[in-house]
């Protein structure tokens, strides 16, 4: 006869003695709640001081960029319900108003940021607002196709530079104002939205992903919190958007291009979907990855779509989700 | 004149690629992004056996066929069952296998102008002052036949009558005692071959490049959106209307819109009429 067995999980003492305001009665239990969070931001300050050579650093700031849309991603997705495939369109419309208010206007990258992050973000608030009605698959859909629809029109018109791109965008002063500034703004946003989720207009935002019948039998206007949503985090993805282009000191179609869609939705899964904290590691653990296969060419999207597929069907916590669970709780055996 | 003859042609390709990826979605509620992928794997297939097996022409297109259908089956046995009904994981995976496919090509070379597929007769006909070569009458014969059988299929076989009491309601139909996975799966190799059915016809008219995947994803995309996802007369319709739209374009403005029309037509239809013109409207589903 086998003795039946089943795994239980029960959270720490720990966890649930620090969750009210009496977490600051002792330091163990402020250690728990800080150690975590202090890690996170005093690795990602670090990260620019330990990277070896030029290359590296340039790495960081991309990292930060893919951060920020992989953050406005799992905001969307999973705090939402609103399922954005269309990284790229916010990269490519902030990208093009910095690249166009700096070369046109001689404007420097402290005043085209800002302007290309608020001004970029209404620009694609106002032009998704028709979708916003939709659900699931077909709002998917329609976001996937905005940015292939915007690079075609720009290539057909011969718009904003047509195939060759606007050039001469001005560069950061200094390449640690340029890493640390991405970094920060990465930290800023992070806890600003974990912040925002948890207040009382988080709860609309999910009750909309959950049951948006319900919020419009409230009385809420169902598309103006969607739109505010989006306004985040398109405001998310121009800003990332304009920041490459005075990276790069480039604006062009390519910014338009898939990978800007299909890298933050991979870190979002391998990360872990719905902690927020998950897309920004999962990026910082992908974008590196990708930057050592580039010798490889074309076979790395190849490879990063295969963990993508494997995370997806085998594993479709993520890592952080599975790291929060090993923090907060513990296991054992129990007999049945 | 040549507008209602490159119409034709056009749209019939259209429908052609679109009716494999309706069929998918239709029956198993699958939006199957890696179609392009099938599509353009296909070429590749038929070109591989043609030159470097130096099979018989005909029986490497069949073969080829065959081979895709048991690669779509293999995608929809392996990764996508465990998938199936969380739409986001569905597009998400299924693209990234498409993804993979595309650039693993990409990757293993095949690029430029070097890989042709030859026409399956040559020369060409004048029809009305217009000349056309054959490939491209062949192709509209090809694509008529296809629906036709598809219909046949559909509405005289067994399998074909569980596959459509599938896409009309599952639940009943799993009641009926149709296994619904199987019929899946059958859906999913049959929309496999249909793609590389018409990767087959339509591929000889230019080079085999990984970008055809992509355009053609996005067709199938347009036609079935503007159709009505999963409606198989309104992805016949749409395709003709996009068809004209698109050869209409490039006669009166510019050659460079041939894509900004489909692209266009899906999201205007979205924004519109999500489940297209002849989809049954099912707004809870759709839009709030």
């Amino acid at each position: 006869m086998i003795e039946e067995r089943r795994k239980e999980r029960l959270d720490r003492g720990i966890k649930v003695r620090s969750e009210g305001i009496y977490a600051i009665s002792s330091w163990e239990e402020m250690a728990y709640l800080l150690l975590p969070r202090l890690f996170l931001i005093s690795g990602m300050l670090a990260l620019p001081l330990v990277m070896p050579g030029l290359y590296w650093q340039r790495v960081i700031s991309i990292v930060g960029i893919y951060s920020l849309l992989a953050l406005g991603f799992d905001f969307l997705a999973n705090f939402v319900g609103l399922v954005s495939l269309g990284g790229a369109f916010f990269i490519g419309t902030g990208g093009y108003i910095a690249a166009i208010l700096n070369t046109s206007f001689g404007l420097p990258p402290v005043v085209t940021i800002p302007v290309a992050t608020i001004v970029g973000a209404g620009t694609c608030t106002l032009l998704l607002y028709p979708c916003l009605p939709l659900r699931g698959v077909y709002f998917a859909i329609v976001t996937l196709m905005y940015p292939l629809v915007f690079a075609r029109i720009i290539e057909a018109l011969n718009i904003l530079g047509g195939t060759d791109g606007i050039v001469g965008v001005a560069s950061f002063p200094n390449r640690w104002i340029e890493q640390y500034c991405i970094l920060i703004t990465v930290i800023i946003s992070l806890f600003g939205l974990r912040r925002l989720v948890n207040e009382d207009i988080g709860l609309v935002f999910r009750g909309v992903k959950d049951n948006d019948q319900a919020v419009k039998a409230s009385a809420l206007s169902i598309n103006l919190y969607k739109s505010i949503t989006v306004f985040i985090a398109s405001a998310l993805g121009c800003l990332g958007g304009a920041y490459l282009v005075h990276i790069y000191m480039w604006s062009g179609i390519s910014q338009f291009a898939l990978d800007f869609s299909i890298i933050p939705i991979a870190a979002t899964v391998i990360g872990g979907g719905g902690t927020l904290v998950g897309p920004i590691l999962g990026c910082f653990i992908l974008v590196p990855i990708s930057e050592l296969l580039r010798a490889f060419g074309t076979l790395r999207i190849v490879f990063y779509s295969l963990i993508l597929v494997a995370f997806i069907v085998f594993r479709s916590e993520g890592i952080v989700v599975y790291a929060q669970r090993r923090y907060h709780q513990f296991e054992r055996w129990v007999r049945v | 004149m040549d507008i209602l003859i490159y119409g034709i042609i056009n749209s019939v390709s259209l429908a052609l690629i679109a009716i494999g990826f309706t069929l998918v979605y239709g029956i198993s509620r699958l939006p199957n992004f890696a179609h392009g992928a099938l599509y353009v794997a296909n070429g590749f297939i038929v070109w591989s056996l043609l030159n470097i097996l130096q099979i018989n022409y005909i029986l490497s297109i069949i073969l080829s066929l065959i081979i895709t259908g048991i690669i779509g089956a293999a995608i929809y046995q392996f990764i996508l069952i465990r998938v199936r009904g969380m739409a986001t994981s569905e597009i998400i995976a299924s693209y990234a296998i498409g993804l993979a496919i595309l650039e693993g090509f990409r990757w293993g070379g095949f690029k430029g102008m070097t890989y042709t597929l030859p026409v399956f007769i040559e020369g060409s006909i004048e029809i009305a002052g217009i000349p056309v070569d054959f490939q491209r009458i062949l192709a509209v014969l090809i694509g008529g036949l296809a629906i036709f059988l598809l219909w046949l299929f559909t509405h005289y076989n067994r399998i074909g009558l569980a596959l459509r009491g599938m896409a009309q309601d599952e639940r009943a139909a799993m009641m009926l005692g149709i296994d619904s996975d199987l019929m899946a799966l059958i859906a999913m190799a049959l929309g496999s071959i249909l793609a590389g059915l018409a990767g087959v016809v339509l591929l000889p008219m230019g080079n085999i490049v990984v970008e055809a995947g992509y355009n053609v994803l996005i067709l199938a995309i347009a036609v079935c959106i503007v159709g009505g996802l999963g409606s198989w007369v309104g992805a016949v319709l749409a395709a003709f209307m996009i068809g004209f739209a698109q050869i209409i374009t490039v006669r009166y403005i510019a050659s460079h819109f041939h894509m900004v029309v489909a692209l266009l037509a899906i999201i205007i239809t979205l924004i519109l009429r999500p489940s297209g013109i002849f989809g049954r409207q099912k707004q809870l589903e759709e839009r709030v």
